[in-house]
């Protein structure tokens, strides 16, 4: 996958994950995709349904060793 | 300023008061499991659409006194701040947010009993699970212990109280059970039917029919009856010849589910028998005292949950179908979604697994769903 920036919200608890991914997202261009790191368990649910809300597109997401790793394509 | 608002005081306000509650959780969870009360007006605005400013949902707020929900804490004081700078009145957040909501436990007193003593309903309000603490001569025995003691040993300390016994109706599949941690904690005797017992990995005295538990020199009885269907063990109790502690067999609402264990078509016969002729038989002026309700509807003025039983023959339609063909189909199909983790759950309650405290709490999360209805 073609990440153009990776951001890291290990350790940070909601709402900062998603805060940090929409500030990330608003500097991308349309297509450009973001990985996210995060250890925040809701932010599983959080992340699909924001980028749902927000037009954007949640290619993958999976688990390894308690972090949550996402992809984001911008819409 | 924004302030907390703790799940006590919020319980206050489900049960007599009123409130507007911004729940800022996703879509998802609010529609699964929310704040619910006569007085509870909410609506829902995820956090995330909130980001950028809280001018679209003003509009839909009153200009004073709203609770900000999220699932933990954090998002809800973010936004409460927003509102609170837009310029708002009293704008409160739920401290520790809907995981502390499901825990808190609201203790109400039911009644006294013959020759002293008295009985609490325990009201797990955010979940709709009711525990029971009988107390007499300063012993206490506590039924269907949540997993969050501390409320009862609290309660024991401040009316100096020695918890003697904790007692199961049945293996819950909703909730992680405290009752053998406290009896393990306190010296306290751990009771379980055996036929839902057979495969924990621990010891325990066996609650069966004939063998009566007592508190206190006054003699409080509480005679465990065999009622099977809900699981296979199901036991309820009568306590005190007044109160009859059903379980997850009998609700105020609805009645028990018997699928949760994954035997649905084996135990709906003993379901029927356990209501239709054990119950039945019984004196009509007990009190049901159920394990769970459903709707908020079912607590009364004081955020009780009880009835006579001969008014549950008149009204639950769960005591009323005629044919055991309908009966069978009432309590096998089109029942509402199984409790979160239950399986786990269960396992838990066996002894099997061994899971963290967090790990505890995200099982438990959501509402009980032990009845056939919703």
């Amino acid at each position: 996958m073609n990440v153009k920036q990776t951001l890291d919200t290990k350790g940070l608890s909601c709402p900062m994950p998603i805060v940090k991914t929409k500030k990330a997202m608003d500097g991308l261009a349309s297509g450009d995709i973001l990985e996210v790191l995060a250890t925040d368990k809701g932010a599983v649910n959080d992340l699909s349904a924001w980028s749902k809300s927000s037009g954007h597109e949640l290619l993958d997401h999976k688990e390894e060793d308690g972090v949550f790793k996402f992809w984001i394509q911008k819409g | 300023m924004v302030k907390a608002l703790k799940a006590k005081e919020v319980a206050k306000r489900v049960v007599e008061g009123k409130m507007f509650i911004l729940d800022v959780r996703n879509e998802s969870d609010f529609k699964d499991w929310k704040i619910e009360g006569k007085g509870i007006e909410s609506i829902n605005r995820p956090y995330f659409d909130l980001i950028d400013g809280v001018e679209d949902v003003l509009e839909h707020l009153p200009k004073e006194e709203v609770l900000v929900v999220c699932a933990k804490e954090g998002s809800s004081v973010m936004v409460a701040e927003m509102l609170d700078e837009a310029g708002i009145k009293d704008v409160y957040y739920l401290e520790g947010g809907m995981k502390a909501w499901s825990e808190y436990l609201m203790p109400v007193k039911i009644g006294d009993l013959k020759d002293g003593g008295s009985i609490y309903q325990f009201n797990r309000i955010g979940k709709g699970c009711l525990s029971y603490l009988v107390e007499s001569n300063g012993e206490a025995a506590i039924i269907d212990s949540a997993r969050t003691v501390e409320a009862y040993e609290d309660f024991a300390k401040q009316n100096n109280l020695e918890i003697k016994h904790m007692i199961d109706t049945h293996l819950h599949a909703d909730h992680i059970s405290g009752g053998r941690r406290l009896a393990e904690k306190t010296n306290a005797t751990y009771w379980l039917p055996p036929k839902d017992a057979e495969e924990v990995t621990f010891s325990y005295e066996a609650l069966q029919e004939g063998k009566d538990i007592t508190i206190g020199n006054t003699k409080i009885e509480i005679q465990p009856l065999y009622t099977p269907g809900h699981t296979i063990g199901s036991t309820s109790m009568i306590v005190d010849g007044q109160y009859l502690l059903s379980g997850d067999i009998l609700f105020v609402d609805s009645i028990g589910r018997p699928d949760l264990a994954g035997k649905a078509e084996d135990w709906v016969s003993d379901l029927r028998d356990s209501l239709y002729n054990k119950y039945n038989s019984l004196s009509k002026d007990l009190v049901v005292l159920p394990a769970h309700f459903g709707k908020i509807s079912e607590l009364d003025e004081k955020g009780a949950v009880q009835a006579p039983l001969g008014e549950l023959f008149e009204k639950n339609e769960g005591l009323n179908i005629k044919s055991e063909d309908e009966f069978r189909k009432a309590v096998t199909e089109n029942l509402p979604p199984q409790p979160n983790a239950y399986q786990e759950i269960r396992e838990t309650n066996m002894g099997k697994i061994d899971p963290s405290t967090d790990e505890q709490r995200d099982m438990e999360i959501g509402p009980n769903r032990c009845a056939i209805t919703e």
